[in-house]
C-alpha cells in the first residue's frame, strides 16, 4: 500500500514537472497553438509529440505485463462505444479549452504559484464536473419513475 | 537547451509519468478522472489520487519557482471567460470521461479509437473557439 501511494506522488510530481517546463501553464501558449489559422505557435506541437510518442512505445511494452508491479489488476476504461456522451462532453470540454487555455492539468499546476486565474478557472471547474453529476443524477431518478 | 528542446523535453517527462502510474499502480493517469474522483469518493479509492495531485501541484509550483526562463501562468485574462471555460471543462471532461491526458496521452498511448475520437473533437472545437475568440469576436 505504501509503494503504491509512494508511486503515486511520484508519477503526479513527474507530470507536474513536464507540464511546467513544456509551457502547457501559460495559457497565452496554448491559445497561441490552437488558434491554427491566426498567430499559430507551433511550441506544443514538441510536447503533444513528446508525450504521446514516449506513452505509445512504453504503454506498449507495460501492456505485456500480467499486472502492474504495486496493484492487482489495471484498471482501464472498458468503454468502447464512440457515442453522444463521448463526442459531446469531448465538443463542450474543446469549447471550454479554447476560450481560456487552460484543460485541468496546467490549471492545477497554476494553483501551488498563487496563480488567481487558476483559482478561478478550478472552482469552476469543479462546478461544472458537480453540475454533470447533479444533470445524470435527475435524470436516473425520471427514468427510475 | 533550444526552447524546442524544453517542450519536447516536457512532453517525454508527461509521457514518463503516465507511463510510471500504469507499470506501477495500473491507473490510467488523467487528469480529469482523477479529480473526479476525489470530488466523488469511492472508499478506498482516494489516497492515492490526493497524492498524485498533490505531487503534480508541488512539483510543478517548484519547477516555475526555481527555473528562471520557466514559463508563468497567464494573469489578466476575463474572469467571467474563466468562469464560463471552468464549467464547459469539468461538465465536459466528466461527461466525456477524460480530458487532455487522459484521452490525449493515455488513451492514445493504448491504441483506444474512443480517445481518438475524443481528441479530434475536442482539438476541433478548441481550434474553432479560438479562432471566434481571436478573430471574429473583438470583444475578447
Amino acid at each position: 500500500m505504501k509503494r503504491f501511494l509512494l508511486a503515486s506522488l511520484a508519477s503526479g510530481g513527474l507530470f507536474g514537472v513536464g507540464l511546467a517546463m513544456s509551457g502547457m501553464t501559460d495559457a497565452r501558449k496554448v491559445i497561441g497553438f490552437l488558434d491554427v489559422a491566426g498567430d499559430f505557435d507551433p511550441g506544443l506541437l514538441y510536447v503533444l509529440g513528446g508525450a504521446m510518442i514516449s506513452s505509445a512505445v512504453l504503454f506498449a511494452l507495460v501492456m505485456r505485463r500480467q499486472r502492474p508491479a504495486f496493484a492487482q489488476a489495471f484498471q482501464l476504461s472498458g468503454l468502447r462505444a464512440i457515442d453522444r456522451p463521448l463526442l459531446g462532453g469531448a465538443a463542450l470540454f474543446g469549447i471550454g479549452w479554447g476560450i481560456a487555455g487552460y484543460c485541468p492539468g496546467p490549471a492545477l499546476a497554476g494553483l501551488g504559484v498563487g496563480s488567481v486565474e487558476a483559482l478561478w478557472f478550478v472552482s469552476a471547474m469543479l462546478a461544472g464536473s458537480a453540475l454533470h453529476w447533479a444533470f445524470t443524477a435527475a435524470k436516473q431518478a425520471k427514468v427510475a419513475r | 537547451m533550444a526552447p524546442w528542446a524544453i517542450s519536447l523535453t516536457g512532453g517525454v517527462l508527461i509521457g514518463l509519468a503516465a507511463t510510471l502510474l500504469l507499470w506501477l499502480n495500473g491507473r490510467t493517469a488523467g487528469i480529469s478522472g482523477i479529480v473526479n474522483g476525489v470530488l466523488f469518493p469511492v472508499a478506498g479509492d482516494v489516497a492515492w489520487r490526493l497524492l498524485f495531485l498533490i505531487g503534480l501541484i508541488v512539483a510543478a509550483s517548484l519547477y516555475m519557482t526555481w527555473v528562471p526562463s520557466a514559463p508563468q501562468p497567464r494573469s489578466d485574462y476575463s474572469r467571467s471567460a474563466l468562469v464560463v471555460a471552468g464549467v464547459l471543462v469539468g461538465f465536459g471532461t466528466r461527461m466525456g470521461n477524460g480530458c487532455t491526458s487522459g484521452h490525449g496521452v493515455c488513451g492514445l498511448a493504448r491504441g483506444s479509437r474512443r480517445s481518438l475520437a475524443a481528441v479530434a473533437t475536442f482539438m476541433a472545437t478548441a481550434m474553432v473557439t479560438t479562432h471566434v475568440m481571436r478573430h471574429l469576436w473583438s470583444a475578447a
